[in-house]
């Protein structure tokens, strides 16, 4: 790991502080600064920076999926030539109703190496949007994952560990 | 549940995409919508409380933070699904957990901040009475991660 990746004690206090939910006021980072015990220019210099070095990946939201009307999603496992990797994923990547697109080790009996959750307003348009990308790609062989019970959705607490 | 009206629209799309790191982020947002920061909030305060919205916030890169993930899919007994559904979500680092058609029928996915603490978190999965097959899909690329929908 790069030198620059080093998360200082300062870092993950800012990192326990914004994993929380944000504050709806209009200076939400003067409150942060305030859990955090620092001045919120301080803050917002660290949190740029934080920006900068990739460990913040978005500033920002993410909607109820079903409340806003797609309510359909499917976890589609894909078998690539390795060899076709970069390219198949950067296609599939490029759809919007792609949200996830991570290549992944096999196992003895599971080829599927090539992995997308696809996102639709029903599974028949979900079932369309596989279709495409297949053909769209040319790769054939997948199983669709559909979810029949949600049993955990959390965002991950960072430096909580005892 | 109220319907999102247009203004409602444009501000998830504005807001799912870049939320400002500045003094006032959501007065910033108000005058790229024409609008005024006070209301900005006040129909943000509305959206969360009815659902619309997930999380509002920041979202890290496991990887740069030092964790390691994976995607874990098990084939339990379904007489004993519930049981070890639960076990798995006793696991803070298992943040998704989904039971799914197919041979593999629960799904989750893990985070630990080192190797040791993986290695002995899908030791125990393994270990649960009803589990019959375990498939370790450690993620090679990621490729894409923005959860994001465009409202019209």
């Amino acid at each position: 790991m790069a030198q620059d990746d080093t998360m200082t004690e300062l870092d993950k206090k800012i990192v326990r502080a914004l994993q929380e939910d944000f504050p709806l006021v209009a200076e939400p980072y003067q409150v942060l600064a305030d859990q955090v015990g620092i001045s919120k220019e301080l803050l917002l210099e660290r949190v740029k920076d934080l920006e900068q070095r990739k460990v913040i990946r978005k500033m920002g939201a993410v909607l109820c999926h079903r409340e806003v009307g797609f309510s359909a999603n499917v976890l589609v496992a894909w078998v690539c030539p390795s060899a076709r990797l970069d390219e198949v994923a950067a296609k599939m990547a490029q759809s919007p109703s792609v949200s996830h697109c991570y290549d992944r080790n096999t196992a003895p009996d599971w080829p599927y190496n090539l992995y997308t959750m696809v996102h639709g307003h029903s599974r028949q348009e979900c079932e369309a949007i596989v279709a495409r990308l297949g053909k769209m790609c040319g790769i054939d062989e997948h199983v669709m994952l559909y979810s029949k019970k949600e049993w955990k959705k959390t965002s991950m607490k960072y430096f909580m560990e005892k | 549940m109220t319907e999102l009206t247009s203004f409602d629209k444009s501000l998830l799309n504005l807001l799912q995409g870049n939320l400002p790191v500045c003094s006032h982020p959501f007065a910033r947002l108000a005058e790229e919508l024409g609008s005024d920061e006070d209301t900005v909030l006040s129909r943000l305060r509305e959206l969360k409380r009815n659902g619309y919205l997930r999380r509002i916030g920041t979202f890290f890169n496991s990887g740069r933070l030092g964790y390691k993930g994976t995607l874990v899919a098990l084939r339990v007994d379904p007489e004993r699904l519930q049981d070890v559904a639960e076990a798995v979500n006793g696991y803070p680092g298992a943040t998704h957990n989904y039971e799914r058609e197919g041979r593999y029928n629960l799904w989750f996915t893990l985070l630990t901040p080192c190797a040791e603490m993986e290695k002995r978190i899908l030791a125990e999965v393994e270990a649960l009475p009803g589990v019959e097959d375990i498939l370790n899909l450690k993620a090679n690329k990621k490729y894409k991660i923005n959860v994001q929908f465009n409202l019209h």
